[in-house]
């Protein structure tokens, strides 16, 4: 009698089925490499950038677009793709810290306030619906008004209205998980709170919350800018998309160039952790696999 | 129609709420440094002026008392005065709001216009070549910051092409669609992107139910099906979509006044933001705090007279 021999199961780690998954995606390829590069940029901007940001070449004023300035010159000669590129420095900052403040009290407060419930949890339900009362850019520059402008003060004003879409998108998930199986298991085997919440619940519990993240990231910048256009944000001279394009507003009728091609920049930006974000949303939904 | 103690439920729901947004505008202004009367007060302001801005605002009264004689200010329409333009703040406000409300109201339909057929197409066909490039071009579309399409606009048809105004504010119903087409369709590009998303997604969602299937299967035309069963149930989600992004369209508003030039409360404050006049800019907050929460109020009463499941919960 001959034994049945069955193949044994591959043995893959989550992380590599998760790549491998992944990398048929080409919307998440993409996306990882338009902000690997944007990375990439903001770290090394000087190797990238053909000319010095700001040097004058009283020789070349207001050119459009040619081969040796793609992006075409400034009022005072600048090259205007070395300036978007050095600008990439301030504008991936922007997007990080205007956003990871947000998501360490907002996940903190939320996986809290989701598993205690009680009467935090409906004085935060108070305190949601009166911050979505308020227009997000009207309630952040109204913020700004009182602190002054500044890229340091916009990162506060939009950390204190951001973490509470963070908290109430972890309240939501960790009020799932907290009614599972393996939380009341935890509970029986006499784990405290803190291990139940930040070791076993939370884990669980922060994929959406992540994806959100980078969709964040996206809507950073995109605030950032405005705020940088508005004046209220990063202020000249520092090189910000948003800045760059307020400095051709003037321009517009003769040298449309100096405001609209920074702006792309913004959108390959956007676009890059926009498609990051929801190719991962994909994958992280069940029967997306 | 919805009942009247859903409506009344739903207002009493709207007190707490006002109250903490009243709470954050109050302690706004006194969590500046310094002394709140010469926030409130125009530069020059003599001391007389001083002890009245004190006496109104009960300043020397606990924080408290305080607040008491803000809701109480604030109820009556007693919002202070405006050190810009040296006028009461509710009659500066009052103004300059039919701009913005005419501008937010032209962005919705121009948004709806644009999203409802391209995400019906895109539904129907979903996944095809048509289906990717529709979404592709929305995608975009999301990744624009409104100003900045509102300077390609400005640049691409009112500069260049000379099609439409570059900027201000006419004087009729029918001059300001033209003279609005511009900020109204900066706007409308952004909402229309998250707009055509959602509705795509709940109209495949739809399409795939099984009251769908079985109008269909029952012979109806392929036309009725889609007008009396699938937009209707689509329109559910879009009327909620569109009630909940008053907050993107209100910012939006703010930033497009301010590039084409529109006198609206949006440029509004972004002017009192820089002329540091605190009393306008409490004012202007609490009037975008009411236009929302009077507009998520209306969302929820056309969402339940839309559909009568949602007025069990």
């Amino acid at each position: 009698m001959t034994t049945l021999e069955f193949p044994a199961p591959p043995q893959r780690s989550r992380l590599s089925a998760f790549l491998g998954l992944a990398l048929r995606r080409p919307a998440f390829l993409i996306g990882t490499g338009i902000i690997a590069a944007s990375l990439l940029i903001a770290l090394m901007p000087g190797l990238f950038a053909p000319y010095d940001p700001l040097a004058f070449d009283m020789g070349a004023i207001q050119q459009g677009p040619s081969l040796s300035h793609p992006f075409g010159t400034d009022g005072f000669g600048r090259d205007i793709l070395s300036r978007v590129l050095w600008a990439y420095r301030v504008d991936m900052q922007m997007a990080f810290f205007a956003t990871v403040f947000a998501l360490m009290i907002g996940v903190t407060t939320g996986a809290l306030v989701g598993y205690y419930g009680g009467i935090a949890d409906m004085i935060f339900g108070r305190l949601v619906d009166a911050v979505i009362t308020f227009p997000f850019l009207v309630l952040v520059i109204a913020i700004v008004a009182v602190l002054g402008p500044g890229l340091v003060n916009m990162y506060v004003a939009i950390t204190a209205v951001n973490w509470v879409y963070y908290a109430r998108l972890t309240r939501a998930e960790i009020m799932a998980q907290k009614a599972q199986d393996y939380a009341a298991a935890a509970r029986v085997l006499g784990y405290s709170d803190g291990r139940i919440i930040f070791r076993h619940l939370l884990p669980n519990a922060l994929g959406p919350v992540i994806v959100y993240w980078m969709t964040d990231m996206a809507l950073a910048i995109l605030l950032g800018s405005s705020l940088g256009y508005l004046g209220l944000g990063a202020q000249p001279p520092a090189a910000e998309w948003g800045v760059l394009i307020a400095e051709g507003r003037n321009f517009i009728m003769t040298a449309w160039w100096i405001s609209l091609m920074p702006g792309l920049a913004i959108v390959l930006t956007g676009l890059g952790f926009s498609l990051m974000g929801d190719s991962l949303a994909d994958l992280l939904r069940p029967k997306g696999r | 129609m919805p009942s009247l103690s859903y409506l009344l439920s739903r207002l009493l729901q709207i007190v707490p709420t006002f109250l903490l947004v009243m709470v954050f505008i109050f302690l706004f202004v006194r969590l500046l440094p310094g002394d709140p009367a010469i926030a409130m007060a125009e530069a020059k302001a003599s001391d007389q002026q001083l002890v009245e801005i004190r006496e109104r605002l009960g300043l020397n009264e606990p924080l408290p008392v305080q607040f008491g004689y803000f809701v109480r200010n604030t109820l009556t329409g007693d919002l202070g005065r405006s050190i810009l333009m040296k006028r009461p703040v509710i009659e500066v406000i009052m103004e300059r709001l039919p701009v913005t409300i005419y501008l937010s109201l032209y962005a919705v339909a121009l948004s709806v216009l644009v999203a409802a057929p391209l995400a019906l197409l895109a539904a129907t066909r979903a996944n095809s070549a048509t289906d990717v490039a529709i979404r592709g071009v929305f995608q975009v579309g999301l990744s624009m910051p409104v100003f900045y399409i509102g300077l390609v606009l400005l640049t691409v048809l009112g500069a260049k092409l000379r099609l439409f105004p570059v900027g201000g504010y006419g004087r009729t119903f029918f001059a300001n669609l033209y003279h609005l087409a511009l900020p109204a369709l900066s706007i409308a590009l952004y909402t229309s992107a998250i707009l055509m998303r959602n509705l795509r997604a709940s109209l495949v969602e739809v399409l795939d139910a099984e009251f769908v299937q079985f109008a269909r299967a029952k012979g109806l035309p392929r036309r009725v099906v889609l007008s009396r069963h699938v937009l209707r149930n689509a329109l559910v989600s879009a009327v909620t979509l569109l009630g909940l992004s008053i907050g993107n369209l209100m910012s939006g508003t703010l930033v497009t006044e301010t590039v084409f030039a529109v006198p609206g409360v949006g440029r509004l404050m972004l002017e009192a933001i820089f002329a540091r006049d605190y009393p306008l800019i409490q004012g202007l907050t609490l009037t975008f705090a009411v236009i929302v929460s009077l507009t998520f109020l209306a969302t929820d009463l056309v969402q339940s007279w839309l559909d009568p499941r949602l007025r069990q919960a």
